[in-house]
């Protein structure tokens, strides 16, 4: 043990020999967390669309021979998007080639007649145009999803419109009431009003015509009562299904909560799986290994000296970044027991796993490399959530990053961070378990340390 | 220290075929021999980094030094850091005595607060040996010391050798060097195939040679040497 605090001293005192390589080791992830972190909070911004009208100013939508009320639906769209108003179709495609918009959407001067011709026997097909420049497959995928969503949007208030419309045409036959047709208003007597004069004038009659009569009073009082129902019937056609969202498992932190915890546990995995797998590979390079362990100490002592290391920094650097965190979300400080246990934790198992990886590549640039060819995947495949691609590769992604420290270190952070979040005892345990695993596995990788 | 009919494979390979040998206190063993010899492979089992497969090897009288051919020390620390911190590792009980007692031994007190890497090849070995002097050792193991080293910080190096050897320190060394190990070596180890093929001073050697390679007895050192390994056999 003794052996294990000059080692360590040393260590420190080679870290602060070399200011470029301390700076690097600790801003380097912490630009990278901060970057990611950023980019999962702030979420997506609305996209810039170019929007081209060609519909003649005044043109209104009829269906059945009546005017429906003003959908809106540019205003409506405009809430959605950034829209880019734009004179002309080359103007749209020059913004949409240029990048300077994700898309255009351009309505046609035709669009409002075709959505008349919806209700007449020779109906049209209503299309709105959309230009995109598909330069890259994500980008691509974006622009689909985008304007998916805003036609969706759009023909679901056109929908409720004239749902809204067709259930005020029932409402006047049922209940009666006045109507406009080319400037003349028409009195509907509606069927209530028809079965109650039919029930008055009925004992009036003679007794032969009033089973008939009757018949027609009933059937008005039941094509009342069934459209009546009919109502909401046409109110549901516009969004059939509705959402109740319920939550079964998986409690999540609020996403601010989430991306700082993710930015928090990139930068302990680089600078703890980093800083002791390059000191370890460093002690062969100096060729102080074999001196070392000839008696000095232990290769277990010092596997643990290399440990001790990166939780130290590694605790140090994630500390600051958290209360550096602070000014742009609020962290509940009172945790802070919390935070040290998860980082400890964290910290010991990526720093055995750093460990493993300096045993195993030994030279210190081969090291490097290794760290971030591990560490980068296994943290950007933690991050893909359950039914964003098939099971059998989730599976697969699952079994992947529940061998490294990463995913875990996440979720005891995430806990530590935010009583929303999921327990902290599972992932704390996970990750003693694959510290112990990856020592030992370390401890069998440095039999070959030392040999050329 | 003492060597037993020691014997070292490396899969089929055999690197060490029951090499003996003993050395007393004070004594300066050159074990020369060429590439592949079994040098460095004798003084790893002697410094106890690799086991023997066979046979055995023993030090009566107290703590191995070992001084690999690569200096073993950091080269971001400075002189006096290094020193200190192998004094600690030593446990020694006031490692600043011992870290001052290495800097007179070694001529770098001006030197302390240099970092190594900025120091010359030759005082870095001058250092890598101190590191080693550091357990006070009654055998020093040194694995081509002068290796890189240019003739000047050679002969220093091989001062500060000969005056640890006159202090009672058993010196082992490997070396490629036939005149360095005739000058510094009291007694010559040659190894080839892993076989020991001669143990003496260098003046027997030179006996050995004019026995079995006659025609080479009057040429240089180094020449004879190699007459005499080809007349071995190898």
């Amino acid at each position: 043990m003794r052996g294990v605090r000059w080692l360590l001293l040393k260590d420190l005192q080679i870290l602060r020999r070399s200011p470029l390589q301390a700076v690097l080791l600790v801003a380097y992830p912490i630009l990278i967390a901060v970057l990611v972190g950023f980019a999962i909070s702030r979420g997506p911004e609305d996209p810039r669309v170019a929007f081209l009208n060609e519909v003649p100013p005044n043109t209104r939508i009829n269906v059945g021979g009546g005017e429906l009320p003003k959908a809106n639906v540019k205003e409506r769209i405009c809430k959605r998007v950034e829209c880019v108003f734009v004179d002309d179709r080359a103007e749209a495609e020059d913004k949409v080639e240029s990048g300077d918009v994700l898309a255009a959407l351009i309505l046609p001067a035709n669009l409002v007649n075709k959505i008349n011709s919806l209700s007449t026997l020779t109906p049209g097909v209503p299309e709105v145009e959309v230009l995109v420049n598909e330069e890259n497959a994500v980008k691509a995928e974006l622009v689909d999803d985008r304007i998916t969503s805003l036609l969706a949007q759009a023909n679901l208030t056109i929908a409720r419109r004239i749902g809204a419309e067709g259930g005020r045409y029932l409402g006047l036959l049922v209940n009666g009431g006045q109507f406009s047709v080319l400037g003349e208003t028409v009195q509907i007597l509606g069927l209530r009003t028809t079965a109650r004069i039919l029930e008055t004038v009925t004992p009036a009659l003679p007794p032969d015509l009033r089973p008939a009569l009757k018949e027609v009073t009933e059937f008005a009082a039941q094509a009342r009562d069934n459209l009546d129902v009919a109502k909401p019937l046409i109110d549901r056609l516009a969004q059939p299904i509705e959402v109740d969202k319920v939550v079964v498992g998986g409690a999540s932190p609020p996403l601010e909560i989430f991306a700082i915890a993710v930015a928090a546990t990139l930068t302990l995995a680089f600078v703890v799986v980093l800083l002791v797998a390059g000191s370890l590979a460093l002690e062969r390079e100096e060729n102080a290994f074999l001196r070392l362990t000839r008696g000095l100490v232990s290769p277990g002592g010092l596997l643990g000296e290399k440990v001790l290391l990166g939780i130290a920094v590694g605790l140090v650097v994630t500390l600051l970044m958290l209360l550096g965190m602070q000014f742009f979300v609020p962290l509940e400080l009172s945790r802070i027991g919390l935070w040290l246990i998860a980082i400890l934790f964290s910290g010991a198992a990526l720093g055995a796993a750093g460990a493993a990886l300096g045993a195993a590549a030994r030279e210190v640039r081969a090291v490097s490399l290794l760290a971030f060819m591990v560490t980068l995947p296994i943290a950007f495949l933690s991050l893909v959530p359950s039914g964003a691609v098939n099971p059998t590769a989730f599976d697969a992604i699952r079994y992947l990053t529940a061998l490294f420290p990463f995913k875990p270190a996440l979720q005891a952070i995430a806990a530590a961070l935010d009583e929303a979040g999921p327990g902290i005892g599972g992932p704390l345990l996970h990750l003693a378990l694959l510290a112990v695993a990856y020592a030992l596995i370390a401890r069998f990788a440095l039999r070959r340390f030392a040999a050329v | 220290m003492e060597a037993k009919n020691v014997v070292k494979r490396f899969g089929s390979r055999e690197a060490l075929r029951g090499v003996s040998f003993s050395a007393a206190a004070g004594d300066r063993v050159a074990v020369i021999g060429p590439n592949g010899a079994g040098k460095t492979t004798l003084l790893s089992i002697l410094a106890g980094i690799s086991k023997p497969d066979e046979g055995e090897v023993s030090s009566s009288n107290g703590e191995v030094g070992w001084v690999p051919q690569q200096a073993a020390l950091y080269r971001r620390l400075t002189v006096e850091e290094n020193l200190l911190l192998f004094a600690r590792l030593e446990g020694h009980e006031d490692p600043r005595a011992s870290m001052e007692e290495m800097l007179e031994l070694t001529g770098l007190r001006e030197r302390r607060g240099e970092i190594v890497a900025r120091l010359s090849g030759g005082n870095q070995q001058r250092i890598n040996i101190a590191i080693g002097l550091l357990s006070r050792p009654a055998v020093l193991l040194l694995d081509e010391p002068s290796v890189g080293l240019d003739p000047r910080q050679r002969s220093r190096l091989w001062e500060f050798v000969s005056a640890l050897a006159d202090r009672g320190t058993t010196v082992i060394f490997s070396t490629h060097d036939i005149q360095e190990a005739e000058r510094y070596g009291g007694r010559l180890l040659v190894l080839a195939d892993g076989e020991a093929l001669f143990d003496g001073p260098p003046v027997e050697l030179r006996e050995a040679v004019r026995r079995e390679a006659p025609e080479a007895a009057d040429r240089d050192f180094e020449t004879a040497f190699v007459a005499y390994l080809h007349h071995r056999g190898h």
